[in-house]
């Protein structure tokens, strides 16, 4: 099924379990297999608790917008928060000498490992906007 | 299901069966609190039994970070038992696959502890 939802989620852990239980049950209705649905959950999971956590700071005031786009062929997440956004090439590489022994920081690579297409930038009102793909086959890959 | 974690002694090795998921909150928090908690206790020897468990998220693989230098911290030894393909992929794209001993057979890990 083809379609376009919008959702505003609160800056709550408990949003982090509902969006990724939501964008796996579209991804399942696609046909994407286990795998890949598990891929995806984990990726829309890392996004999503980075703009509950560092986006929003768990602030009641601020929400994370959920834009959920099935394709036939695809699964596309937007997720937006209403934080100050970030610039990608000053997060440091988690992999890289000191910081690989860290307890936080990997979210962001594991969000480009798990799906077929990553991006982030600034949104209008000036926080993170990212997008996530999963293809329904390895075509996109 | 979220994670649950069970110990049992095998010689003076601590083995952690864990079950389930390791995510940020109740998973993440449940394996830190029980290595802190052995740790205290005086358990050095510790090894995590990953079999059962489906999922880790960013939050999971730095618990295992945390449980790691914990443990070697206090001169104990910390190894990864049974790691389903997710977990190893996991750690392979981290690069912490280098870092931790990681076994498929209890016997054999149990007695590399020294």
């Amino acid at each position: 099924m083809t379609g376009i939802t919008d959702t505003l989620l609160a800056s709550t852990l408990a949003s982090v379990d509902s969006a990724e239980a939501m964008v796996v049950e579209s991804a399942a209705a696609l046909g994407l297999d286990e795998d890949a649905r598990m891929d995806l959950g984990l990726a829309i999971r890392e996004a999503m608790v980075n703009a509950v956590a560092h986006g929003n700071e768990y602030s009641p005031d601020k929400q994370v917008r959920l834009i959920l786009e099935t394709r036939t062929d695809a699964v596309r997440v937007t997720i937006i928060d209403q934080g100050e956004g970030f610039d990608l090439n000053k997060v440091p590489d988690p992999t890289q000498g000191e910081n690989l022994m860290r307890e936080s920081g990997r979210g962001l690579l594991l969000m480009q490992a798990f799906v077929d297409e990553f991006s982030v930038k600034r949104s209008a009102t000036g926080g993170a906007e990212v997008v996530l793909v999963k293809y329904a086959s390895d075509t996109g890959r | 299901m979220s994670a649950r974690l069970t110990t049992r002694q095998v010689g003076d090795v601590t083995v952690i069966d864990a079950v389930g998921r390791i995510t940020l909150g109740e998973g993440s928090a449940l394996l830190r609190d029980t290595v802190k908690n052995l740790v205290a206790a005086g358990n050095k020897k510790l090894l995590l039994n990953l079999g059962e468990v489906s999922y880790i998220d960013s939050s999971g693989v730095g618990e295992l970070v945390y449980s790691y230098t914990t443990v070697t911290s206090q001169q104990g030894q910390f190894k990864l038992l049974n790691l389903t393909k997710r977990v190893e992929d996991l750690l392979q794209i981290t690069k912490l696959y280098t870092v931790f001993e990681v076994h498929d057979d209890e016997t054999r890990a149990v007695r590399s502890f020294s």
